[in-house]
């Protein structure tokens, strides 16, 4: 494309149905105990 | 109005979040100001508009691409409801204990009251804690991966106790097949040698607390005589660091409104050898230090300048880590995780010294969000349920936010603390949560570009 560069390959949708493994951290304690974004979560099964 | 695209520029870079899909594109000024009216139909609206400024062949080949991203699911994509997973109840994952009423300093901010959590000052016994580890492994059903964090107060004012549990987990662990991971938090003042092999030889992560600069970490962090401590803590965290190979550790400040100029903090923390890096906003109620709805063009800009920064320290060699800029825009976590947010209240529960069980460690002494306790469990059987529902789906400000799936809604002490109520987000935080976030998407896609 000439106009637009997408830079990363979404995936939100298809995680609807397959995710909620619930083996990933909880957010608040993964680095400073009074942060809740959840973004900058890791997900354990496609790491 | 639902906010399902946003538009946001660095500098003169432009970019478009499809808010459903995740996806994110890098735009020409074109294109950005298509977007300011296309609505993935009104083509000939657009041209109208814009065939003044743009030429109509060029606008054309923009609706095309613009066309080309709807088909492939990468803008406007379908609103996003509920996942049929996260109808499940929720399974007690993580604990914070709190092992140490009690702290070794009387930092200004502290939302503990210096550990006392509105009590006395109490340390926690084994057999609280015994309990509390069992808790987990009974409420934890399939999953594998559990989470301990020793916090307080000091944790390390109650060694003994951190030592008995972790030995305990480590059995439990292999009896039951579970993974825990460990983390303490900790002011520093303790970490001795001894402490410092302890914390090395059991894989437990660390949380250290420094506000940057030497002036500002002194005037908020001082010791119980009311003297400075970032000399002494700066070179014990040095010590542990280094000790640990510069890995599994996450340094931690809290900006207040006497250093709005929080840049030159976190890069103190850089220059000091420390690469992973974290500085949080205060959150505080009519005190002077308090962040207040003025501050916040300010506090913008200065997360523009640390974005400058932090680029620019990676582009010398020296990049370090800045918890709230990392993100994988392409393999994050699931719709359910964004739902579930921090999981207080429902996967993550705050264990006080004497047992009680709170939703997170925020809440501890706030009576009225009392759980329950680790030896007879959760007796206020509705709030579980009560805070898993409290979703960016159920909160009418944040269910039609860009960052809904960002964000997880808020911290809920924080919105409990502000507006007495869980399901209404503290707005400053939401801000400030706005505006780190395009910082994030920023620095990834400028990231992503250059590979």
């Amino acid at each position: 494309m000439k106009h637009i560069k997408t830079i990363n390959k979404p995936y939100l949708q298809s995680t609807i149905k397959t995710g909620g493994c619930g083996e990933c951290q909880a957010s608040c304690q993964s680095a400073c105990k009074t942060s809740c974004t959840v973004g900058n979560q890791v997900c354990e099964k496609r790491q | 109005m639902k906010e399902n695209i946003h538009k946001f520029h660095y500098k003169d870079i432009y970019f478009l979040l499809d808010v459903n899909s995740g996806a994110v594109h890098v735009v020409d000024v074109m294109t950005a100001d298509i977007m300011d009216i296309f609505d993935g139909h009104n083509d000939e609206t657009v041209i109208a508009q814009l065939s003044g400024i743009y030429k109509i062949s060029e606008l054309a080949e923009v609706l095309s691409e613009l066309h080309e991203l709807i088909n492939k699911g990468q803008l406007f994509a379908p609103d996003i409801d509920v996942p049929p997973v996260f109808s499940e109840k929720g399974i007690v994952k993580s604990m914070c204990l709190l092992v140490a009423h009690d702290c070794n300093l009387r930092c200004k901010y502290c939302f503990a009251d210096s550990g006392e959590f509105g009590a006395d000052r109490r340390l926690m016994n084994n057999e609280v804690g015994e309990a509390a580890v069992e808790y987990i492994i009974r409420h934890s059903g399939n999953r594998q991966h559990c989470e301990i964090d020793f916090f307080g107060g000091e944790p390390l004012v109650n060694m003994p106790v951190v030592r008995h549990l972790t030995e305990y987990i480590r059995n439990r662990e292999k009896e039951t097949g579970k993974i825990f991971k460990l983390t303490l938090t900790t002011n520093g003042m303790l970490l001795t040698d001894e402490n410092i092999a302890f914390l090395n030889d059991n894989n437990i992560s660390v949380v250290i607390s420094l506000d940057g600069r030497k002036e500002v970490h002194d005037r908020m962090r001082p010791d119980v005589g009311g003297n400075g401590t970032y000399d002494r803590v700066i070179s014990n965290f040095k010590k542990l660091v280094k000790s640990r190979n510069d890995e599994n550790y996450y340094m931690r400040g809290t900006y207040t409104k006497y250093n709005l100029d929080f840049t030159k903090d976190v890069l103190s923390m850089a220059k000091e050898g420390f690469d992973i890096l974290s500085m949080e906003p205060v959150v505080a109620k009519d005190a002077d230090y308090a962040i207040l709805k003025s501050d916040l063009p300010r506090i913008f800009a200065e997360y523009d300048k640390l974005v400058d920064a932090y680029l620019q320290y990676k582009s010398e060699g020296k990049g370090f880590f800045f918890f709230h800029f990392n993100m994988d825009l392409s393999n994050g976590p699931c719709v359910a995780k964004r739902l579930s947010g921090c999981g207080a209240g429902h996967e993550y529960y705050a264990v006080a010294a004497n047992g009680d069980m709170y939703p997170c460690h925020q809440f501890v002494g706030r009576n009225k969000y009392l759980l329950g306790n680790v030896f007879d469990g959760v007796k206020n059987t509705d709030l579980p349920q009560y805070f898993r529902n409290c979703h960016v789906l159920n909160k009418e400000k944040c269910r039609d936010c860009w960052a809904r799936f960002f964000c997880s809604g808020g911290c809920h002490a924080n919105a409990d603390l502000f507006n007495g109520d869980i399901y209404k987000p503290y707005e400053i935080g939401c801000e400030l949560q706005k505006k780190r976030l395009e910082c994030a998407i920023a620095v990834q896609a400028i990231n992503n570009m250059e590979k």
